[in-house]
């Protein structure tokens, strides 16, 4: 066994074999585990992806949503056992990888073109 | 001190602890290593244990090196390393090094060699700032002064000049052992360590010191 397949062996140990098709744009739930004061409980983030980044168990997804008026975006790195769930709510139509010019946007400008090709 | 492994470095990863966080891990796969020679006050003057490791066919080493090895009944191996302890005498000849000997959690000292990126500038080697690079500038990566002039005369010992950097023995300290397979002789480390994919290192306990 040569150095690249034992790496990916022990990766391999650790990642999900469930998650969801995630495209740029798509809006998506992901239950996120959070302490508090010693229980652990499941808290749900909602948002558009707007970024993907990394593969194998390094791989991560930006979430935007605007929050009381202010913007927030969590990345989350998909294999991580802290992440209990991620559903697929809504497919969007995006043009390009990034979708970092959301940032400079406000209001209806922010909105994504629901696509219907893409099965949820 | 006591007894270390000799392994390869076989690149980075990352695995998730009992709460969920990712930490990044070097993966090594580290021995069996073979004891080959024991070194006693009598004899050498000092204790300390001498352990190969990898093995490589018999017409790569020379027929000294075999005669060396042939006194404990080892393979031929490509590496031989010696660490210095007190209690030398416990081991014997031919004796087996494995994984067991590191538990996870245990902090480690981790030598090998760093990448080598040859001669190297002042910026690359010593992050020296750069001069400008337009306006006329012509100092782009110069070093600037050395020191003063007629007195001292003489740039002092120890001026930080450009010249090889990397390619040097390098020791990280106070590494902590994630998980030990010793199934298939890996050594998760968090953290990194000298050296590129394919690397030697010697893993061996943590030297404290102080206190």
């Amino acid at each position: 066994m040569n150095a690249q397949e034992i790496i990916r062996s022990i990766e391999a140990e650790q990642m999900k074999s469930n998650l969801p098709i995630i495209y740029v744009g798509d809006t998506v739930k992901v239950g996120v585990i959070i302490q508090e004061g010693g229980k652990e409980r499941t808290q749900p983030y909602e948002g558009v992806v707007i970024a993907k980044r990394g593969s194998g168990i390094n791989q991560n997804i930006t979430v935007r949503r605007v929050f009381q008026g202010v913007g927030v975006e969590r990345v989350f790195l998909l294999h991580s056992p802290r992440i209990e769930s991620i559903k697929v709510l809504r497919r969007g139509k995006a043009r390009r990888a990034k979708l970092y010019y959301l940032r400079n946007r406000v209001g209806k400008a922010t909105r994504l073109k629901q696509r219907f090709d893409r099965a949820l | 001190m006591s007894v270390g492994i000799l392994g390869t470095k076989l690149g980075m990863t990352q695995v998730f602890d009992e709460s969920g966080k990712a930490i990044p891990v070097t993966v090594i796969q580290a021995g069996p290593c073979t004891v080959t020679q024991v070194k006693t006050k009598e004899t050498d003057g000092y204790t300390a244990v001498q352990v190969g490791f990898k093995a490589v066919t018999q017409k790569a080493l020379s027929k000294p090196e075999l005669g060396h090895l042939a006194k404990s009944n080892a393979s031929p191996v490509r590496h031989l390393r010696e660490y210095r302890l007190e209690g030398a005498g416990e081991f014997e000849l031919g004796q087996q090094i494995t994984v067991d000997q590191f538990a996870a959690g245990q902090t480690v000292d981790v030598i090998g060699t760093s990448i080598g990126r040859g001669f190297a500038g002042y910026q690359k080697r010593h992050n020296f700032k750069r001069g400008p690079m337009a306006h006329g500038s012509k100092n782009h990566r110069l070093p600037g002064s050395t020191g003063a002039g007629t007195t001292p005369g003489r740039v002092y010992p120890g001026k930080r000049m450009a010249g090889q950097l990397g390619n040097s023995r390098v020791t990280v300290r106070k590494l902590t052992v994630v998980r030990v397979d010793a199934e298939r002789n890996l050594l998760l480390i968090k953290g990194a360590v000298p050296g590129k994919p394919g690397a030697l290192v010697n893993v061996l306990p943590a030297k404290i010191v102080g206190r």
